[in-house]
């Protein structure tokens, strides 16, 4: 072996690099008790989620973006539905669905996209070759954009609450604490599929999002009550979380309006939710692994081999 | 802490009738064509070959990335298709010009989400990065964004990353890939002082630089077109091609110049060496015998022509002229452009 000079560094770090976590040989330490495997994939999840956060600190501009722009947009409806003297209950409903819509952006657009863009990072094989279950990754990306969703989500609520006067009824606390989280599992459920269908087809489906975005908003009724679609609507309430979860919603928080009609119970829409959250993550889990087949069948995990 | 090679642990890696084909557009690329290698726990091997000899095709089926056409590969007994899970808990990887993480972190925040990765305790976690740092010489970046970092800072952190979890293999994609000698130095130095810190540390090195080959791996395998054209120690590769005795030799003259020794019996060819200076009494000869006996001649020969020996040195072949006999070509040393910056979360 080569001469290398012994300087100060080097006989630190030889304290450094004897460290070894490996027990004693390459076939016991490639052994893990059940609880090491669980712990290893809660640990992931929380790191996974770590540099979203972070990021969200680091760049106070988000703020600008993330809260100004969608309140700046919800500001436009209120203004079209006060010209058109619409009932001032449609007031609170542009503003619920503009908090709501902050989830369902980060879910179609950060989350759906974002193992493609681990690919052409190269994170994605560096995930891949680590211990842990692909899902904790999955869900530390959901988990992160959650945090940052919701800050924004809450920003726009009180914003606009304060600035155009909405007032909240409620009758059943405890259901819209329920809704509201079943409404963030089958929405971020639908972003973990996104994610792995998006790796597998890549580019049309950035094409196809872009495309789809306005005519989903119209359908699940962003700005009005979905009710007012019909079969449309209720088309909408059957397979978009977003629709659902922001119907049950409004039902919720402002109990006694008449305008929010037509549409199943709160209580039946928490169980459509539910339903969707446990069909997405499924189908999520099995995409996943079915990627990871496909890829190592094809060569196609990282996009930096030639 | 020590590994006891001599109990019954498997081959470090063990490849046999390893094929692997993409199928690409017009025609399949077939990237290995059938490689058989053992490496031994604790051993540092090196795969040396020029651009598509499918070094990175090969690693890439070692670390559980891709699976194998046909044939079969495994690390330390566990089958990469089959117990990738296993495998994954005790190698790591790194590749030159990588671009892995989030460039909004901190050195010191990247290298701690990947500790996650491994399931090191949060808190075990950040002493880890932190003795990490120091250790790689990145304690002035500690602090220091991804995105700024320069491409041999960038480096030393994903070698850090690459030791967040003490593998007990480690697998090595061209890592001084465009650095300077000073970085490509401090990357090879670091490598041989993690290795040598815990025996039965196994390290496989691509590189399509001979140099570096040479320098670090106890074992080499030249590869070309998919195939493992020789393997063998530096010094058993170099013989190989030392069919010859290549000899430079100094005098203070030489009367008749080089073509007086290239008349002698057993000499192949002498030649006037470029650095050579008549003037300053100093002369010297590439001379190429086919065998080193037939010196004699020459020094008896020069003894006759008054001329004095001022210096006798045997050339060594080196890896060089090993992969131009191999492959029939030789293959530049160029490097490639790294690709550029640029990270979001
Ligand atoms: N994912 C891939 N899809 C298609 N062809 C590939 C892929 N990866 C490598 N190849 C081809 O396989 C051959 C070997 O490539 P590679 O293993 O990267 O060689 P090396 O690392 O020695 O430069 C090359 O011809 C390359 O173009
Ligand atoms: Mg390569």
């Amino acid at each position: 072996m080569s001469a290398i000079p012994v300087d100060r560094a080097r006989v630190d770090r030889s304290a450094v690099f004897a460290h070894s976590r490996g027990g004693t040989d390459p076939r016991t330490a490639a052994r893990w008790t059940r609880r090491q495997v669980a712990a290893n994939n809660m640990r992931a999840l929380i790191g996974r989620a770590y540099p979203r956060v972070r990021g969200m600190v680091r760049e106070p501009s988000w703020l600008f973006f993330e809260i100004l722009l969608p309140f700046l947009t919800t500001s436009a409806f209120v203004f079209v539905y006060r010209a058109l003297q619409a009932p001032e209950a449609y007031i609170g409903f542009v503003v619920l669905g503009g908090a709501l819509s902050a989830f369902w952006l980060n879910v179609v657009w950060m989350m759906a996209g974002q193992l493609y863009w681990e690919k052409s990072q190269g994170n994605l094989e560096l995930y891949f070759a680590a211990p842990m279950n692909l899902m904790a990754i999955l869900l530390g990306m959901a988990i992160g954009g959650l945090v940052m969703s919701s800050l924004r989500a809450a920003a726009v609520l009180v914003i606009s609450t304060l600035v155009y006067g909405v007032t909240f009824s409620v009758d059943q606390w405890l259901l819209v604490v329920v809704v509201f989280v079943l409404t963030l599992s089958a929405l971020y459920g639908l972003g973990m599929m996104l994610a792995s269908l998006f790796l597998l087809w890549g580019r049309e489906a950035f094409h196809m999002t872009n495309v789809l975005i306005e005519p989903v908003y119209f359908v699940s009724g962003l700005n009005f009550p979905v009710g007012r679609l019909g079969a449309l609507g209720a088309l909408a309430i059957a397979t978009l979380p977003f629709a659902v979860g922001l119907d049950a919603m409004r039902q919720l928080v402002f109990a006694g309006q008449p305008y929010i009609t037509g549409t199943p119970s709160p209580e039946l829409e928490a169980l459509i939710l539910l339903g969707m959250t446990i069909v997405f993550t499924l189908l999520a889990r099995w995409t996943i692994h079915r990627i990871e087949r496909i890829a190592r069948h094809r060569g196609t995990l990282s996009i930096r081999w030639q | 802490m020590s590994v006891d090679t001599g109990s019954a642990l498997p081959p470090a890696i063990s490849v046999a009738g390893l094929r692997r084909v993409y199928e690409t557009k017009p025609q399949p690329v077939v990237a290995l064509a059938g490689v058989d290698l053992e490496v031994r726990p604790g051993e540092f091997f090196g795969l040396l070959g020029p651009n598509g000899a499918g070094k990175t095709t090969l690693i890439k089926i070692l670390t559980t990335l891709l699976l194998p056409t046909s044939g079969e590969a495994r690390i330390f007994g566990f089958d990469v298709s089959t117990e990738s899970n296993r495998i994954r808990r005790i190698m790591n990887m790194v590749a030159g010009g990588e671009q892995s993480g989030y460039g909004i972190l901190t050195v010191r925040e990247q290298l701690w989400m990947f500790t996650q990765f491994y399931g090191l305790e949060a808190r075990e976690g950040w002493r880890r990065v932190d003795e990490l740092i120091e250790a790689v010489g990145m304690g002035d970046q500690r602090l220091q964004r991804v995105s700024t970092l320069s491409t041999g800072q960038r480096q030393k952190m994903n070698m850090a990353r690459g030791l967040l979890n003490d593998p007990w293999i480690l697998f090595l994609d061209e890592p001084t890939l465009g650095l300077d000698v000073a970085a490509a130095r401090g990357i090879r130095d670091l490598v041989l002082a993690w290795k040598a810190a815990v025996p039965g540390r196994t390290v496989l090195l691509t590189t399509h630089y001979m140099a570096e080959a040479d320098e670090l791996c106890e074992r080499i395998a030249i590869v070309d077109h998919g195939r493992i054209l020789a393997i063998g120690t530096p010094d058993e590769l170099k013989k190989r091609v030392q069919r010859e005795s290549i000899f430079r030799l100094e005098v203070d003259h030489l009367d008749g110049g080089a073509p007086s020794l290239a008349r002698l019996p057993g000499v192949v060819s002498a030649s006037l060496a470029a650095d050579s200076d008549p003037e300053q009494q100093r002369v010297a000869v590439n001379l190429v015998l086919t065998e080193d006996a037939a010196l004699g001649a020459v020094v008896s020969a020069l003894g006759g022509l008054g001329s004095q020996i001022l210096a006798l040195r045997k050339s060594e072949p080196t890896l060089e002229d090993v992969f131009v006999e191999l492959v029939g070509r030789g293959f530049s040393e160029e490097t490639e452009p790294p690709v550029p910056v640029g990270a979001e979360a």
